[in-house]
C-alpha cells in the first residue's frame, strides 16, 4: 500500500485529537495540500486558516501556545522554515513554546513546482535552533508514531512531511522513540543510516549488497534532533564505515548530523548520498531522485565507496 | 476581432495547453492575468525579444510566479524563445520551470514563486533605474491572495517613501486563492484604501479582462509623478473557459484530454 506522509498527517490530527482537546490546527492557504482540510472539516471551529501569510502563521501558533493551546502549524516546508524562520527562532523556540510545526513539501520529490518550492536546507535549518526537535518520518506509519511523541513532548517539534505516496513500511505496532534510531537490517561492513523515503532504498541497496557479498546494516534515523549518537558509535565499531542517505543537501542534514558524532566519538569514513549543494528543478518526482542521484543504487556505489575507504 | 484580442485568445489557448501537457501548473490565475500581460507586451513595453538585456528595457516581475502559463505564452508569442518550448513546461531539463528562472528563460526579469517577493524586488529595481537615471519602467503583478502576505506592505511602504514613480503595479484581483475566496480566508479588503493608506496613485479597472478599460487606466498611471501607481484590476479567475470561470479548483489543477478539448473548442469559437 501507498501513502503520503501528509496524508497520514492529515488524518491522525483527527485521531489526536480525541486525546488533546487543546489541539489548533493552522494552515496557511495550502490546506488541501498539507492535508489539514481533513482536520478542519471535522473541527472547523478549531481550525485557522490565516491566509498566505507564514510569517504570522508562526507568531500566531506562538500566540496561542503561550495562551495554554497546542497548535500544529502547517503550509510548505520551504516557507515554513524558510519565510517563517526568525519568527521559529524568536517566537517559538526561544521562549521554548510548544508549537508542532508539520510542513509538507518539503525535499525535491516536491516536483514540478520546481526549485523554488523544493525545500532543501529545512533539516539543516531547524537543527540548528535550541530547544527544536527535529522528526523526519520514512513512511504513514511512522508519521503518526511521531506525531503523538511530539504531543508528548513540551516545546517545539519538526516534523518533515512529503508530497509523494509511499510505501507503507512499517505495521502498526511500529514503535518510535524521540532521540533513538531503528535498525532495520543488522550487517557487518557498512551501515547505512537513512531517513525519509531513502529508507526504502537503503533496504534495496541493503538487499543488493548482499547479493554482492557485502553485509549492510541499516538504521532509520527518523530522530534527527536529537540524534541516537550511541546507536551511531555503536555501529561505526561494529562495521566501521558509514553511509548516509537523505533527500535534502548533504549540507546541515543527516549527514552532518552523522559526521559531528562519529568524527568527535569515533572517526570512520563516511559517504553522503543526497543533494550535492545544488537546488532542484521541475520534473517528476520520480525522475528527480533518479536526476540527483537519491536511489539505492547511488547508495549501493556510496556504500562500496565507503568500505573502500577503511583503514 | 481586433489585434490584441487574437492574441490574447491565443495566449489562453497556449495557456491551456501547456499546463494539459505538462499534466500540473496553474491555469485560474494564468487565464485571469491574459489581457495585462498581453496589453504590456505586446502595446507598452519597450523590450526587445533580438537582444533581452537591453539595459534601459522594461522590466516586468511576476510577483504572482505561479502564473507562469500566461507569463511563457506571452514571452513566446513575443518572440523571447521559440514557441515549441511550451511542450517542455514543468519537465525535467526544460527552461521553463514551474515558477520563473531569471537565469533560465530569456525575457524572465526576476525568480519568483514565493509570493510576496516579487513586489519587493520590484522597488530594488525601479531604485536602480533611478540611480542610473535611466527611463525604463518596472512593472509588478501581484495576486489578491499574495496581499495577504506582509512583506507585500513592506515593499508598497517603501516604494511610495522612495517616490518610485517608475514602478507600476497591477493587482489582478479575481477574488480567488487557493482555500477559496479571499473574503472568507482572510481578506485582503479594502484594497484601494489601503494602498491609498500606503501613499500609492490607486487606479480601479472594473473589468481588468477589458482592453479598453486596461488601457485607459495605463495612461493615466504613466503620468503620475512623485509616487508609485497600483492598478486593481477585477477579474475572472479561469476566464476564457466556461468550466473554470470562478471555480476556486482550477488553481493549480490541469485539464483531461477531454476537458482540453472542451476549452479550445470554446476559445477557438471566440476567434
Ligand atoms: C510564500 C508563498 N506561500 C504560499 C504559496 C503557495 N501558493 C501558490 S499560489 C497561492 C494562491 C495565490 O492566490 P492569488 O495571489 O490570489 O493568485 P491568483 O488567484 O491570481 O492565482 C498559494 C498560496 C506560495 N507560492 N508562496
Ligand atoms: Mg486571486
Amino acid at each position: 500500500m501507498k501513502k503520503s506522509t501528509r496524508q497520514a498527517y492529515g488524518e491522525h490530527l483527527n485521531e489526536l485529537f480525541k486525546s488533546y482537546p487543546k489541539m489548533v490546527v493552522l494552515d496557511a492557504d495550502l490546506s488541501g495540500s498539507t492535508k489539514t482540510a481533513v482536520f478542519k472539516k471535522e473541527h472547523p471551529e478549531r481550525h485557522f486558516n490565516v491566509g498566505i501569510a507564514e510569517a504570522n502563521l508562526m507568531g500566531v501558533a506562538a500566540g496561542l501556545a503561550a495562551g495554554g493551546q497546542i497548535p500544529w502549524a502547517s503550509t510548505f516546508a520551504i516557507f515554513g522554515t524558510g519565510r517563517a524562520f526568525e519568527i521559529v527562532r524568536n517566537s517559538i523556540c526561544y521562549p521554548n513554546l510548544n508549537v508542532k510545526l508539520a510542513l509538507s513539501h518539503a525535499g525535491i520529490s516536491a516536483g514540478e513546482d520546481g526549485g523554488s518550492h523544493q525545500s532543501v536546507e529545512d533539516v539543516s535549518l531547524m537543527r540548528s535552533v535550541p530547544n527544536m526537535t527535529v522528526l523526519v518520518p520514512a513512511d504513514a506509519t511512522e508519521t503518526c508514531r511521531m506525531m503523538e511523541a511530539a504531543m508528548e513532548i513540551d516545546g517545539p517539534v519538526y516534523i518533515r512531511l512529503g508530497r509523494m505516496d509511499l510505501e507503507v513500511l512499517f505495521d502498526e505496532d511500529y514503535e518510535f522513540t524521540v532521540g533513538e534510531g531503528v535498525e532495520l537490517k543488522i550487517g557487518r561492513d557498512v551501515t547505512i543510516i537513512a531517513m525519509g523515503l531513502m529508507v526504502e532504498q537503503a533496504m534495496i541497496a541493503a538487499e543488493y549488497l548482499k547479493g554482492e557479498g557485502i553485509s549492510a546494516a541499516v538504521i532509520n534515523m527518523g530522530s534527527i534532533k536529537p540524534i541516537d549518537a550511541d546507536l551511531i558509535v555503536e555501529t561505526a565499531a561494529k562495521t566501521g564505515a558509514i553511509v548516509t542517505a537523505e533527500e535534502h543537501s548533504i549540507i546541515g542534514g543527516l549527514g552532518s548530523a552523522v559526521c559531528e558524532v562519529v568524527s568527535e566519538r569515533f572517526p570512520v569514513p563516511v559517504v553522503r548520498v543526497g543533494l550535492q549543494d545544488t537546488f532542484g528543478q521541475s520534473g517528476k518526482a520520480q525522475d528527480l531522485l533518479e536526476h540527483y542521484g537519491m536511489t539505492a543504487e547511488a547508495i549501493v556505489a556510496a556504500a562500496k565507496e565507503a568500505i573502500d575507504k577503511k583503514v | 476581432m481586433k489585434d490584441l484580442e487574437k492574441i490574447a485568445n491565443k495566449i489562453r489557448c497556449d495557456i491551456v495547453k501547456m499546463v494539459a501537457k505538462a499534466g500540473s501548473g496553474h491555469p485560474g490565475g494564468s487565464l485571469s492575468s491574459v489581457e495585462i500581460l498581453t496589453m504590456l507586451y505586446f502595446e507598452k513595453m519597450k523590450v526587445d525579444p533580438k537582444n533581452p538585456q537591453m539595459p534601459n528595457r522594461d522590466r516586468l516581475v511576476m510577483s504572482k510566479g505561479h502564473a507562469t502559463p500566461v507569463l511563457y505564452s506571452v514571452l513566446a508569442a513575443k518572440g523571447f524563445f521559440p514557441e515549441e518550448e511550451l511542450d517542455h513546461f514543468r519537465q525535467l531539463g526544460s527552461i521553463l520551470q514551474g515558477h520563473p528562472d531569471m537565469r533560465k528563460v530569456p525575457g524572465v526579469e526576476m525568480s519568483t514563486g514565493s509570493l510576496g517577493q516579487g513586489i519587493s524586488t520590484a522597488v530594488g529595481m525601479a531604485i536602480s533605474g533611478k540611480l542610473d537615471q535611466s527611463d525604463h519602467r518596472v512593472y509588478a503583478i501581484l495576486g489578491d491572495g499574495e496581499l495577504q502576505e506582509g512583506l507585500v506592505w513592506e515593499a508598497a511602504m517603501s516604494a511610495a517613501h522612495y517616490k518610485l514613480d517608475n514602478l507600476m503595479a497591477f493587482v489582478d484581483n479575481n477574488d480567488l486563492q487557493i482555500d477559496g475566496d479571499i473574503r472568507d480566508v482572510m481578506s485582503p479588503y479594502p484594497i484601494v484604501d489601503k494602498f491609498k493608506a500606503f501613499g500609492w496613485h490607486v487606479i480601479s479597472v472594473e473589468d481588468g479582462n477589458s482592453f479598453d478599460l486596461l488601457e485607459k487606466a495605463w495612461t493615466e498611471a504613466k503620468d503620475v509623478k512623485g509616487q508609485p501607481t497600483v492598478i486593481i484590476c477585477k477579474t475572472v479567475k479561469g476566464k476564457g473557459v466556461s468550466y473554470m470561470e470562478n471555480v476556486c479548483g482550477w488553481h493549480g489543477v490541469a485539464p483531461k484530454p477531454e476537458e482540453l478539448e472542451i476549452a479550445l473548442k470554446e476559445l477557438e469559437l471566440e476567434d
